[in-house]
């Protein structure tokens, strides 16, 4: 069963000024459970494309059905609210809101969605554990390493119960240590609690780890294979 | 809310510096502006306290017309009624009957104009506690044939203790009116002008002197809380004949000390406007700052799903906190400045001085402790931090999550 169906996107940026053709025509489906790499070089689109996913920005033409409902249709507060129910995101850098401890932070989605204190503080602990992080509970982000930023911010992007997490390169500030452990823990998420994960990167090591390799150039997708 | 509450005080500690200094400069006009009105309204109250604790009072009963044509013709003559109606209100503490007049003062070889208060010895000074301001001699017997003179008069005059005062006057309906007085104290009236020309008699003796017999110029009536007086006036108004008698408080009878004030306290907001904003105007660039510091923040917590106006909310409380911590800080600051001029008036010389005589009042500075003093400030920053909390929202509104997570 398809979670994500993409039909026929494109993205035009400025399109009154300088026209920039940065997504042309990208049709792709996505199922629950899949761990895939969208790779390509610098500026063939894949930022725009995850940003298109996760309805932080509006196609020029196609559409995209998240969970059979079209996002593009949705009101903006609508938009912010299956934001926070449906898609977990992990952005670069920071992530992370740095007046809160990483505790908080992973709370905070949970809070938006307003969830029980109890459920909250269970799931919290839970989740930074499972990204090693259970001794750093306290901690605000500035005190914490870019990989264990990283790290919670992937808690985070959990904690809501999301059906698939965004992340757009998320290991491209990480040393290869870091990125390799960050890489890691998600493999281990997905394979034993089969969490959607769909990031882009341009690190070979990266996409080495990848079951599904989409290669996009120029704003088209190049290939889409199994692995 | 506890979460946003939460939320938006760690932010504004999370640049220390800044945040002092926003906070700073908000207790540098808090304080500012305390004193400023601490000093006015302490003093228009020493001016107010002038004009009605020693000499208007805070009412006064004339027949009608009096007071806009201050002569002997216009007096009332004393009835039970009016006697009645004073006794049966409320709230006023004391009243006493006068009669007022001008009248030339001379002794061997000077003369003044002086204006010379018929009073009731005992009621006077229930009202206006003249026997306190003795300075020399003794205070009026009940129908005494002698004066008190205000000390400035006397030194003028070049008189003493138990010389004799000689008067020359127009009495009732034009009568002359002449007369030699045995002077029995001397009086040190605070109001500098009056200081220069009083002569106190006892009402017989003045009545007498001006052929005035059985008539009184006004009733003085004092009460135990200013804040009364309006209603005091109303129901006196409503329990005499206003056909032939007026009630006037002390704001009418003295429109221009009344109108002093109000222009005085018109400069001052206008230097305090002057004050607040430029302080605003920091603030606001603060706030703007911090603002597009945050951008992209705004765009991750956007993203993941926080609702524009729940972020709105967190900024909002942000900067009124900034304006409230200020505020908090200039008040607690204030409070012991203010304090201590309070119990320590400063006394004015020089210049300053001779001009405030001039205007017929005490050359001290006094502070006032009202709530008002702090109240108002905390009350201007408060709608004005809420004025500037308009940018952040508005800021917010326009935010594009896609822009903010590009910066
Ligand atoms: N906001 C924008 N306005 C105009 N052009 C943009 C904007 N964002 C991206 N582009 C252009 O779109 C193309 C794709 O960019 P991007 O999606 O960021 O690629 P990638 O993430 O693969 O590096 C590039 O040519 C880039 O210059
Ligand atoms: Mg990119």
């Amino acid at each position: 069963m398809n979670i994500i169906e993409v039909k026929k996107l494109h993205k035009i940026y400025d399109q009154d000024t300088h026209p920039v053709h940065a997504v042309r025509g990208v049709d792709l489906n996505f199922k629950e459970g899949e761990f895939a790499a969208v790779v390509g070089p610098s500026g063939s689109g894949k930022t725009t494309f995850l940003n298109m996913l996760g309805g932080l920005d509006d196609p020029t033409e196609g559409e995209i059905m998240i969970d059979s409902v079209n996002i593009n249709e949705l009101s903006n507060r609508k938009k912010i609210n299956f934001r926070m129910n449906h898609i977990g995101f992990v952005f670069q850098a920071y992530n992370l809101i740095p007046v809160l401890t990483a505790k908080e932070n992973v709370e905070f989605i949970m809070h938006l969605q307003g969830r029980s204190k109890h459920d909250r503080e269970l799931r919290t602990k839970e989740l930074l554990e499972a990204v090693d992080l259970a001794d750093k509970l306290n901690v605000r982000p500035n005190k914490l390493s870019g990989g264990q930023q990283q790290r919670v911010a992937v808690a985070r992007a959990l904690a809501s119960k999301p059906k698939f997490i965004l992340a757009d390169e998320p290991t491209a500030n990480l040393d290869s240590k870091s990125a390799a452990n960050l890489l890691e823990i998600m493999e281990k998420l997905n394979r034993e609690e089969h969490i959607t994960f769909i990031f882009s990167t341009h690190d070979q090591r990266v996409v080495d780890k990848a079951r599904r390799v989409i290669t996009l150039d120029d704003g088209m997708i190049k290939s889409d294979v199994q692995v | 809310m506890k979460t946003y509450m939460k939320l938006a005080w760690r932010n504004l500690w999370r640049n220390k510096r800044r945040t002092i200094i926003t906070v700073s400069s908000i207790f540098i006009a808090v304080l500012l502006s305390a004193l400023m009105k601490s000093m006015q309204e302490g003093s228009y109250d020493g001016m107010v306290d002038m004009a009605v604790k020693f000499y208007s009072g805070a009412i006064q009963v004339h027949k009608d017309g009096y007071w806009e044509n201050q002569r002997l013709n216009n007096s009332l003559r004393i009835n039970d009624s009016l006697i009645d109606a004073l006794e049966s209100s409320d709230h006023i503490n004391f009243y006493t009957p006068r009669i007022e007049s001008f009248s030339l003062a001379s002794s061997e070889n000077l003369t003044k104009g002086v204006m010379v208060l018929g009073i009731d010895p005992e009621r006077e000074n229930q009202v206006t506690k003249v026997k306190s301001k003795l300075v020399e001699g003794v205070y009026l017997d009940q129908n005494d044939e002698g004066v008190l003179l205000s000390a400035g008069l006397a030194k003028y005059l070049k008189l003493n203790l138990n010389d004799t005062l000689v008067m020359l006057g127009q009495g009732y309906h034009g009568v002359s009116a002449a007369g030699k007085f045995p002077i029995r104290g001397i009086i040190k009236h605070p109001n500098p002008e009056f200081n220069k020309m009083l002569v106190f008699m006892s009402i017989g003796q003045c009545q007498m002197f001006y052929s005035a017999e059985g008539l009184l110029t006004s009733f003085v009536i004092m009460v135990d809380d200013y804040a009364k007086i309006p209603k005091i006036q109303h129901s006196l108004i409503k329990s005499i004949n206003t056909n032939e008698y007026e009630v006037m408080n002390w704001e009418e009878m003295q429109p221009v000390l009344v109108q002093q004030i109000e222009s005085d306290r018109q400069t001052a907001v206008i230097f305090k406007g002057i004050l607040y904003l430029v302080i605003a105007f920091g603030i606001l660039g603060t706030i703007m700052m911090m603002m597009s510091e945050r951008k992209r923040e705004f765009g991750v917590v956007i993203a993941v799903g926080m609702q524009k106006f729940k972020l709105k909310t967190v900024v909002f409380l942000e900067t009124i906190l900034i304006g409230f911590v200020g505020t908090i800080v200039g008040v607690i600051g204030s409070l012991p400045v203010i304090w201590y001029f309070y119990k320590n008036p400063i006394p004015l010389s020089g210049k300053s001085a001779d001009a405030i005589i001039e205007y017929g009042f005490e050359p001290v500075m006094y502070f006032s402790m009202a709530p008002s003093v702090f109240l108002n400030q905390a009350i201007t920053i408060f709608v004005f931090t809420a004025v500037i909390a308009i940018y952040p929202i508005y800021y917010l509104g326009r935010l594009k999550v896609i822009n903010a997570l590009r910066s």
